[in-house]
């Protein structure tokens, strides 16, 4: 029986319709609008079965599609989702449709390009999480610069050039070295089938310059401390829109390959190599949170905020060793990996809802700078709770999105050891200091400035926007139980998968926690 | 009973999200109708589970509500626990609650006015303070009433949530949104501690419920885990815990949010930060005294804190002028006292004094609020002076109020301090006598600051100008009926209190206290009615000290300041530097903002500046951009393209060549 190809249509519905989008073009722009919005509705709506008919028992993939692409290279065109790749592939369906909302009134210049970049922005995306040949997620990698060069450099701001070179080059030489340990798996195995590299075996050398390699293009992505000063000039100069898909989606990629491709292709590097990940990590909790603290433009402070917690989703992956090689421990390695997860779903959510925040004052004052804001509270009072709502998000806050994954990692990281755990648990102090003191200077005091006092609180658009995303941000925060249950079989396996190691002359497997539970 | 439960703790969420998102369709009335009833049914039915407990014998209810998730072999769920120590706070806490909602009403009549004209925060923010309170009683209930510890932590910081939002409630008052931001994050320093505690806690038991925590505690009693070269477990867990308490309890050095905090309206300083937030740290210790009573070095540590916090803290409340500062530092000094009784695993006497102090307190902030009404705003007490013959009730309240704050025999302040005293005094872990020094003292300095503010608004002459004093009179009926229903039991609650709560070992299984750390059983033994301990306590040294400062203030602030009205601030003068460090707080504030405030700014500073832009930016990024350029410019000057400079290269890089052949 064939099944039906949920994961094909999630992916070119978008991009088919967002060619459909340019071709109907600006002159009637509204309806073009609505047009670009039905598209990215009915593609959340078609995502949507991919979580109700999604098999939460196993761990295998699902929704496979295999087709013959490239025969003469055993190219497939290769799709298939497990609990580590779906709910991301749902959290693009879910926040593409608030980025066309965004851009509703506001992009007067070229709209139906604009929605039609996102639209296929969005297919794109959804490729790469569904993607199990090698070259097809490589080719969906790459294809998702285009899209996002665009935005910025026609629809970004003044320095957009800088920005998007910087963007560009700076992704682009992370992932041809990808490419190359794709293909020299190739050469190894005989087939670019991401699962055939999973049960590959080789040898130690092969695998620190392998990891080395996803190393660089996965780390420029997340992005890690030191190569994540693209993300902050990005945002700056990208349009709402922009900002939203990168922090909320694009930036999971990142973290989406760590598990589908460094972890269980190089278990042996990752182990040698862990300690590195882990310090850079908790570099990017502390010191990007002090960085944070001290930004004068609410976009660049809001995009080292997520630097700061993609760098929990990466400690969360890679303190699994650790926790390995700690005999007295049972279990915590899943939970870092699930906490890393859940961190980037919820984050998506908030970032991506504090970048439409900024939008909404950006697109009324025209400034970024918090010395120029003030007051807003007494203008705009609806607009400040959710704005409250969201900086308690991102800080932690139980209830909220936020807390969920932060908790998972600290509580992972302190059976991997105490000191991670207690460099991790800064982000407490931290998260909190950098985004309430923003808070405080752009929400709170008195009008200063005469150009807030005629502020107008959100409009119904606005409103329905962020409302949706706040629902989102409560509902995973007071219960986050289908999240974790529908992805904790793929990282159990994963969990396990690590622990053999792959070298060639490997002794007997040796697995030191090997998990089966799913209940406890 | 599961459903009564739920509905304790759901009728006011439930208010305060119709208030909060619906305030401006339901008005005014609509809002505190909907929200008291709320929290009015909360009491009711949390009085109701109470006097079962007390003469039904109901048993403890322990149950999952929902589960959270599962991960990785951890179930995280939302469940309640219900036992006598539960029940006791929650009768507490949504009774000081409910006359606070009652209070409100009169209290924030006329809100509009401050606000900045025009100012769309202030329109419906009536409607909002009420949403915000019972917010705060929904997220203190789920607190007190956790099984587990992530439901606790949970409660641990929405309470934190609404402090926040309470104390900054005049959003647009820079003293406010200073003081909101600090108590944030002052407590989230506290609460980094108290995650850590929870993930030890995570690690070695892997679980997150309390009865299976508290159930496998003693096999963990010997275990050492290696950080910081190697200490007890349990030591560790215990003080990480405790440091979470000592942000939300403000003991001393995480004390310094709770005086700012007064920037909020009084009823939310009456309800939060004196009655029940700040006491969540005293009833957390409590719950995980099976914890506690593993350690003594932890015992030690809390208690010395708490003690400390007590006296140097209220010696501060001496020089403040500001109402609400004294009764705020005032706070800080009997929470000392609560938490010095934990550390003297009296953890009964604790929750006793915490009990009695929620009313007293929330009574004495209640009247000073009452006082802040009739004087317009004005909150020094330099400028009052005689208000008893304009308000009698909230003079007669406040004087019942201050007398139980002191410990005056049959208050009920007396009760619970004296057995805290009593426990610690016979307490044996390290720290001990040098804490029973500090609290009895420190009894001395509560009479004299009380006395001093009591006397200071209610005697004397008028001091305020004609206008105000023209104005003034009591407040309306909503204002005090509050302060009479909270006098009542100020007055009582120790006397009835005392014997089950003491005694007779009401608390039953919810508190442990290992045999020999059993401080209370001293008194317990000695037990011979409420006029017997009255009459013990008036042999002791704590009465004498109380009484002498009661005196003492008496003489100053009533006999003296009647022949010279100055006389407060020339003492001050004459104390020098004694009030000077007093003035300063000890310098806390102070070097919080030099050294963590400006200091981290400044590191963020530098590693922005030097880090990210200068290395990182302009040198490799940038650089490595300028080097491709740089050597593409060099190759594009190479080739020239003209015959003549490749004829020339050729001729040189042959001589050369041959030179080198040649030579070498």
């Amino acid at each position: 029986m064939i099944e039906f190809p949920w994961l094909t249509l999630t992916i070119w519905l978008p991009i088919i319709g967002g060619l459909a989008v340019i071709v109907s073009g600006d002159k009637t722009a509204e309806l073009t609008k609505w047009l670009a919005l039905a598209v990215a509705l009915l593609t959340f709506v078609v995502s949507l079965p991919l979580w109700f008919l999604f098999d939460v028992t196993s761990a295998d993939m699902q929704f496979v599609e295999r087709v013959a692409w490239i025969p003469s290279f055993d190219v497939y065109y290769y799709l298939g989702v497990d609990g580590i790749s779906m709910p991301l592939i749902l959290l693009t369906t879910f926040i593409t449709i608030f980025v066309i909302i965004a851009g509703w009134e506001v992009i007067t210049y070229k709209p139906s390009q604009y929605m039609a970049a996102f639209l296929i922005m969005e297919g794109v995306m959804v490729g790469v999480f569904a993607a199990l040949d090698a070259i097809l997620f490589y080719v969906f990698w790459e294809a998702m610069l285009i899209p996002m060069f665009i935005i910025i450099g026609i629809w970004g701001g003044p320095n957009r050039v800088y920005a998007t070179i910087k963007f560009f080059l700076y992704t682009f030489f992370g992932s041809v070295f990808m490419l190359i340990a794709l293909i020299y798996m190739y050469f190894q195995s005989g087939s670019f089938s991401i699962l055939d590299y999973h049960t590959l075996q080789l040898g130690m050398t092969a695998q620190v310059l392998i990891f080395i390699a996803f190393l660089l293009a996965f780390a420029v992505k997340v992005p890690m401390f030191p190569v994540h000063t693209w993300l902050p000039d990005a945002h700056v100069e990208a349009p709402t829109g922009g900002s939203v898909i990168l922090a909320a989606i694009m930036l999971k990629i990142g973290g989406y390959g760590f598990l589908r491709f460094s972890l269980p292709i190089t278990p042996d590097a990752s182990a040698t190599l862990d300690w590195l990940i882990i310090a850079l990590s908790l570099i990017a909790i502390i010191y990007i949170g002090f960085v944070a603290l001290v930004q004068q433009d609410m976009k660049k402070l809001i995009a080292y905020s997520s630097i700061a917690h993609m760098g929990f989703v990466t400690l969360g992956f890679f303190i699994i060793f650790a926790i390995f090689n700690q005999p007295a421990v049972h279990s915590g390695a899943v939970m870092g990996i699930e906490g890393g997860m859940v961190q980037m779903i919820s984050h998506g959510f908030i970032s991506g809802a504090l970048f439409l925040c900024v939008g909404v004052l950006y697109d009324r004052l025209h400034s970024r700078q918090i010395a120029d804001y003030g007051g807003v509270i007494n203008v705009m009072p609806w607009f400040s709770g959710l704005v409250v709502f969201f900086a308690m998000a991102n800080a932690g806050l139980p209830g909220t999105s936020g807390f969920v994954g932060e908790l998972m990692v600290i509580l992972a990281a302190f059976k991997a050891d105490f000191w991670f755990a207690f460099l991790a648990a800064t982000t407490l102090v931290l998260a909190a200091a950098f985004t309430l003191w923003m808070v405080k200077r752009v929400i709170f005091g008195e009008i200063t400035n005469e150009k807030v006092a005629h502020l107008q609180d959100l409009n119904k658009r606005e409103f329905i926007n962020l409302g949706a995303l706040a629902a989102a941000v409560l509902v995973l925060g007071i219960w986050p139980s289908p999240l974790v249950t529908v992805m904790e079989p793929s990282i159990i396996k994963l969990v396990n998968q690590v622990q053999v190691s792959k070298l060639p002359n490997a002794p007997t497997p040796t697995i030191s926690q090997t998990i089966n539970h799913i209940q406890p | 009973m599961e459903n009564i439960y739920l509905t304790i703790v759901l009728a006011p969420l439930l208010g305060a999200i119709v208030a909060g998102f619906w305030g401006a369709k339901i008005g005014r009335a609509g809002a505190h109708w909907v929200t008291s009833s709320g929290v009015g049914i909360a009491c009711a039915l949390s009085l109701w589970v109470l006097s079962r407990f007390i003469w039904h014998d109901l048993p403890a209810f322990n149950d999952t509500i929902y589960i959270w998730m599962v991960a990785d072999g951890i179930q995280f769920e939302i469940g309640f626990l219900v036992d006598r120590l539960t029940v006791l706070m929650m009768a507490t806490v949504t009774f000081v609650s409910l006359m606070v909602h009652i209070y409100t009403i009169g209290y924030m009549a006329d809100d509009e006015h401050n606000w900045p004209h025009g100012s769309l925060a202030g329109k419906n923010s009536y409607q909002r303070f009420f949403s915000y309170i019972s917010l705060f009683t929904f997220s203190m209930l789920m607190l007190v009433m956790s099984n587990n510890f992530i439901q606790l932590f949970f409660g641990w910081e929405a309470v934190g949530l609404v402090s926040y939002l309470l104390i900054g409630f005049w959003a647009t008052r820079e003293s406010a949104v200073f003081a909101n931001l600090k108590a944030f994050l002052v407590n989230r320093v506290g609460d980094f501690g108290f995650i850590l505690g929870i993930a030890a806690i995570g690690m070695y038991f892997n679980s997150m419920d309390y009865a299976e925590v508290f159930a496998k505690a003693p096999e963990f009693a010997n275990t050492e885990i290696a950080v910081f070269g190697g200490v007890s477990l349990m030591t560790l867990i215990c003080i990480l815990l405790f440091i979470g308490a000592m942000g939300k309890s403000a003991q001393v050095p995480l004390h310094v949010w709770l005086p700012d905090s007064m920037e909020g309206p009084t009823p939310i300083s009456a309800l939060i930060h004196a009655a029940t937030m700040v006491t969540a740290g005293i009833f957390m210790v409590a719950r995980m005294s099976p914890l506690y009573e593993l350690s003594t070095t932890a015992l030690s540590f809390v208690l010395l804190i708490g003690a400390i916090t007590a006296f140097f803290m209220g010696l501060i409340g001496l020089v403040q002028n500001d109402i609400k500062r004294v009764v705020a530092y005032s706070t800080l000094s009997q929470l000392g006292y609560m938490v010095a009784a934990l550390g003297a695993s009296a953890y009964a006497a604790g929750i006793f004094h915490l009990m009695t102090h929620a009313f007293f307190k929330a009574l004495l902030f209640l009247a000073a609020g009452s006082v802040i009404i009739a004087m317009h705003h004005d909150q020094d007490i330099r400028n009052m002076g005689g208000l008893r013959r304009y308000m009698p009730i909230t003079w007669i309240t406040a004087l019942v109020g201050s007398l139980a704050l002191i410990a005056f025999p049959g208050f009920s302040g007396f009760f619970s301090k004296d057995a805290i005293i009593e426990a610690v005094g016979h307490a044996d872990v390290f720290g001990a006598g040098f804490a029973w020094l500090l609290l009895t003292i420190g009894a001395f300095i509560t009479a004299l600051y009380s006395f001093r503010m009591y006397f200071l608004v209610f005697h004397g002459k008028p001091r305020m100008d004609e206008h105000t004093q023209h104005h003034l009179h009591e407040t309306p009926w909503v204002v005090t009926v509050p302060l009479l229903a909270l006098a009542i039991p100020s007055i009582f609650i120790g006397w009835y209190a005392v014997e089950p709560l003491l005694v007779n070992n009401w608390f039953g299984n919810a508190i442990v206290v290992a045999h020999e750390h059993d401080t209370l059983h001293h008194l317990a033994n000695h037990w011979h009615g409420q006029v017997a301990f009255i009459q013990h306590g008036m042999h002791g040294l704590p009465f004498w000290l109380a009484m002498s400062g009661l005196i003492l203030a008496t003489i100053i602030w009533w006999g003296w300041h009647k022949v010279n009205p100055a006389i407060d601030g020339q003492l001050q003068q004459k104390a020098g530097p004694l009030a000077r460090v007093l003035d300063n707080k000890y310098g806390f504030d102070d070097f919080n903002q030099r050294v963590f405030a400006a200091g981290g700014r400044r590191i963020g500073q530098v590693f922005w500046n030097t880090g990210d832009q200068k290395i990182i930016d302009d040198t490799i990024v940038n650089g490595s951009a300028r080097a491709v350029s740089w050597t593409a410019e060099w190759m594009r000057w190479l080739q020239s393209g003209l015959l003549y400079h490749y004829a020339i290269a050729m001729i040189v890089g042959l001589v050369g060549l041959l030179t080198v052949y040649v030579a070498f």
